[in-house]
């Protein structure tokens, strides 16, 4: 018994130490992200322990240039086109691949996990390697490698919900029914799968959104994004990095925010 | 469905193969022939000077204790944060998921930036410290201020990652083990761990990877200077000083196989894991 009532005291110190270390862990991941937010807003804070006032200045500062403006609409157009691409292209082929041939999908499979292995600074060797010798513009290249490199999330997404709406049994309903193939693709099995291929995109936008080192080896300054412009801007301005940094996070807070309402939606509709 | 059809369909995948062709196969081919060849044909040169160079080594044994210490101290937190999360109920567990994949997205140079503000050489807590006569002589431009900044973006992938393996142990196990005179303790030693190792160890090494493949903190943090793998790379791809782009393919295929034995590893353990799941 005496060894029983150990035990139980030492789960109970076990839980509450698990849910200190939750605590810190919150705090760990909170700290930078309201410190950089704080500091973007603060007027002085070069000696003091909290800043001497707030202002909007440098958020102000930073959407009167043109610079960062330009950024973010080539970060934006750039990772936006590279998402349009592999939806074009790669998630007809995922659709393909996984409703009509299932042997196929084994090989699919060791690509999106060859993809995952190989990291932005292994990929950049290569295509500077293999692309600065052609005539193909580098950008090009890039963009091509983003097409790329988003095949996990889509592939992802697009199998999940496939199998969620246990995609092959609808196309053939639908063509028993007396749709054609194209018909029974756009009006019945893509409306169904569209929220999680949605999310899917906005999972890879957001990713490629904050790349940095493939654009920065491959083509560096020529082609300024908002990471290259943050980098640029690190040494010569402390509040402007900071608020930078600030729209990145409230940019990355608001996509994150969508595709859990998302998730949860798909979740709900498949419950009821 | 007949042959034509089949075959029309196979043409939708042609698109895939020529972007999978020439913006991944081709430049990873294309580098690995150049690791292995110089003016006059083939060669092991490459590959013999990084790894004779003490330097490049250097770098190689900076990322591995890098990669292994931030996802090994990532990890046990996040086993023991997921574990804390049991106390909450579902929607409570979702919200913080939600929270914690926020944090996600925040890495590279944003991160680098968040932490330069708070333990910078005038960050916030570096001035605080220094207001209250503390001199903690920490640098964030070290080993041990990068490691801050790898457990930071460790942290949400690992959660995301043990939170589904963890959910796996079902309730029914629990009370089953519990009708039979087990101790919530014994049900983990005996039952629930051995289940859930081989997903651990998954995670650890997708970890592992995550940090030997991560170059952009590393270098908003310190340019070139911290000697990492991934920065070696890079510095002798872009030419920060003299461009050896044969030497950058060597070093980059060497990190290459590194990444691929760690995913084969951890493919095969998460497909160990799955199995041991479903069985019931």
């Amino acid at each position: 018994m005496a060894y029983q009532e150990n035990e139980k005291g030492f789960v109970e110190t076990m839980k509450k130490f698990t849910i200190v270390m939750l605590i810190l862990i919150g705090i760990y991941l909170a700290l930078p992200i309201f410190a950089t937010a704080l500091y973007a807003f603060s007027t002085e804070w070069n000696k003091t322990i909290l800043p001497e006032g707030l202002t909007f200045e440098w958020i102000r500062t930073l959407f009167q240039d043109a610079r960062f403006i330009e950024a973010f609409g080539r970060s934006v157009l750039l990772s936006g086109s590279a998402v349009f691409i592999s939806i074009l292209f790669i998630v007809p082929a995922i659709f393909v691949i996984v409703l009509y041939f299932p042997a196929l999908e084994k090989w699919f499979q060791a690509s999106v996990v060859m993809v995952y292995a190989f990291p932005g600074i292994i990929l950049s060797v290569g295509i500077i390697r293999f692309y600065s010798g052609t005539s193909l513009p580098m950008i090009l290249a890039v963009t091509g490698v983003y097409v790329i490199s988003v095949l996990p999330f889509m592939y992802q997404g697009t199998r999940n919900s496939l199998r969620n709406v246990q995609g092959r049994q609808l196309m053939d309903a639908a063509e028993l029914l007396g749709a054609s193939k194209m018909d029974a693709f756009r009006k019945v099995l893509l409306p169904s799968v569209y929220p999680g291929l949605f999310v899917a995109s906005l999972l890879s936008f957001s990713v490629l959104f904050g790349e940095f080192v493939l654009i920065n080896l491959v083509v560096g300054s020529r082609f300024e994004t908002v990471q290259i412009y943050l980098m640029a801007k690190l040494s010569t301005s402390g509040h402007i990095a900071s608020a930078i940094v600030f729209v990145y996070i409230v940019l990355m807070g608001i996509l994150t925010l969508v595709m859990a309402t998302l998730t949860k939606k798909a979740k709900g509709m498949r419950h009821a | 469905m007949n042959m034509s059809g089949k075959k029309g369909v196979l043409l939708i995948l042609v698109p895939f193969a020529l972007l999978m062709t020439f913006f991944f196969l081709v430049p990873l081919i294309h580098m690995l022939m150049s690791s292995f060849s110089n003016s006059d044909g083939f060669t092991f040169e490459h590959y013999q000077e990084a790894l004779s160079s003490s330097y490049i080594l250097q770098g190689f044994k900076n990322s591995l204790a890098l990669s292994v210490v931030s996802a090994f101290i990532a990890l046990v937190v996040s086993l023991l944060g997921v574990y804390a999360m049991t106390n909450f109920s579902e929607p409570v567990r979702e919200k913080l998921l939600i929270l914690s994949n926020l944090t996600s997205n925040f890495s590279g140079v944003p991160l680098a930036f968040a932490f330069i503000v708070l333990l910078g050489n005038s960050g916030l807590f570096t001035l605080a410290l220094d207001s209250f006569g503390w001199d903690l002589s920490f640098s964030l431009y070290s080993w041990s201020g990068l490691l801050l900044i790898y457990i930071y973006f460790q942290l949400p992938l690992s959660i995301m990652l043990l939170y589904p393996i963890y959910y796996g142990i079902q309730q029914q196990w629990k009370d089953a083990a519990a009708l039979l005179g087990a101790s919530p303790l014994m049900f983990w030693r005996k039952i629930g761990l051995p289940i859930i190792l081989p997903g651990i160890a998954g995670t650890f090494t997708i970890l592992f990877a995550n940090a030997m493949g991560a170059y952009a903190s590393a270098y908003a943090l310190t340019g070139s200077n911290f000697n990492l793998a991934a920065i070696r790379i890079g510095s002798l791809i872009s030419g920060d000083i003299f461009a050896q782009p044969e030497l950058a393919s060597a070093i980059a295929v060497l990190l290459g196989v590194i990444m691929i034995i760690g995913m084969l590893l951890s493919e095969w353990l998460i497909k160990k894991t799955r199995k041991d799941l479903s069985k019931r």
